[in-house]
């Protein structure tokens, strides 16, 4: 690898001197290890960490005691249910077989224009505020330190008392990206109430009722 | 030369320090996305994959170093209510290894099997059902150990939520409430504008 060169001193005859060595190390191996070392490093590196979302559900109440759900407000009760094949649908209120009739479900999808413009026409009022509290952190006019800014956003959010309570169902057949979009699209609309809740069978009955009327409309139309 | 020499020995240092390794995983695993924005624990965490075709996995970290040898415990721990006896190597073995999806009986042969790809093709997932629930078993003596271990769940897209929820159950079973779910970053745009 260390090549020696000698000095070409053999043209003056006679006269003996001592041979001049310069050093010269060649780097190119080194150079080519040292390019692989470092194409190996920056592919195996993982320099984005896993994202989480985190959530925390409520305590398993035990089998023998028996505890009532909480009482959700009619008027601010929205359900939303998700059926197999990226189906979204809704209804306000609640669907109580006592009293009929029963809301009406209507169907979107995940879109931007779908179940997104419903949560959000519904939690208009916290939204803008928000996003107001946020404009004015970013563009200086509201001065409030940096790590209190979550907190106030959560005070927001408990003092909110006109907003959505959203429902979360999953029917059968529903693929698990579709409920982490629908949690991820409340935390995009800043909704301060959800839960993600069991299907009933009232909802079953509902949703096969529409899917049915839904066939038949279809076929009609044929 | 000399330069470029001296750049590529900066940047290889760089690398070298920074590295940290993409972990192997036995399974491919095509996370949902959100915008949430918090990052994974390193340590101390349970990681249940749930893939595609929704079998299991179950993983869990040796603790801040090897020398807590967290996995070795739980392992002895669990073959002990399986009936199953592990010998110190196949412990040793064990700690270095990574997720798993298999029911106890076969753990052994997994372990004690060198050709990766055989490994890989083993898998069948962790036992979930209500009549024998080995993913309760290994949560609960994992916690025995260490009672802080959080819980992330990677679930591919198209795993069945059903199975996802199941999961959920089993964890809130060992009064395990507060979840990670794995998603990849995306970031999303809104204004009232659009309403």
């Amino acid at each position: 690898m260390a090549e020696i060169i000698a000095n070409e001193g053999g043209k003056q005859k006679g006269k003996k001197r001592a041979k001049r060595y310069s050093t010269h190390i060649d780097m190119t191996p080194t150079v080519d290890l040292m390019c692989l070392l470092l194409t190996f490093f920056m592919l195996t590196t993982a320099f984005s960490k896993a994202k989480v979302m985190e959530i925390v559900l409520p305590e398993k109440t035990p089998k023998d005691q028996k505890q009532d759900a909480p009482e959700v407000d009619k008027d601010r009760a929205l359900n939303i249910i998700l059926i197999g094949d990226n189906r979204v649908l809704w209804y306000n209120g609640l669907a109580d077989p006592t009293k009929p009739p029963l809301p009406t479900l209507t169907e979107t999808d995940f879109s931007d224009d779908g179940i997104r413009r419903v949560v959000l026409q519904r939690n208009k009022d916290l939204f803008i505020q928000i996003e107001e509290m946020n404009k004015g952190v970013i563009e200086g006019t509201l001065s409030i330190p940096k790590d209190s800014v979550a907190s106030r956003r959560k005070r927001m959010m408990t003092d909110d008392k006109k907003g959505p309570v959203i429902l979360i169902k999953a029917d059968e057949g529903v693929k698990y990206h579709n409920v982490v979009d629908i949690i991820d699209e409340m935390a995009i609309c800043n909704v301060a109430r959800y839960a993600l809740v069991d299907i009933n069978s009232v909802e079953k009955k509902m949703v096969a009722d529409y899917l049915a009327a839904k066939a038949s409309g279809a076929a009609s139309l044929k | 030369m000399t330069p470029m020499v001296d750049l590529f020995c900066l940047l290889l240092i760089f690398f070298m320090l920074t590295a940290t390794f993409r972990a192997q995983e036995a399974v491919m695993v095509d996370t949902p996305t959100s915008i949430s924005n918090t990052i994974t624990p390193e340590r101390h965490i349970i990681t249940l994959l749930i893939a595609k075709d929704n079998r299991v996995f179950f993983n869990v970290d040796n603790g801040v170093d090897t020398s807590e040898h967290l996995r070795g415990k739980i392992l002895q721990a669990v073959g002990q209510q399986y009936q199953v006896k592990f010998t110190p190597a196949e412990i040793k073995k064990f700690e270095v290894m990574s997720a798993f999806a298999l029911p106890m009986d076969k753990l052994k042969a997994w372990i004690n099997e060198n050709d990766s790809k055989v490994r890989d093709e083993m898998h069948t997932g962790v036992p979930v059902d209500s009549t024998d629930n080995q993913l309760l078993m290994w949560i609960r003596f994992a916690r025995q150990y260490y009672p802080e271990f959080e819980v992330a769940i990677k679930g591919d897209r198209d795993a069945d939520f059903k199975q996802v929820k199941r999961v959920i159950d089993i964890l809130q079973d060992n009064n395990v409430n507060k979840f990670n779910l794995t998603t990849s970053l995306e970031s999303v745009d809104i204004s009232l504008d659009n309403l």
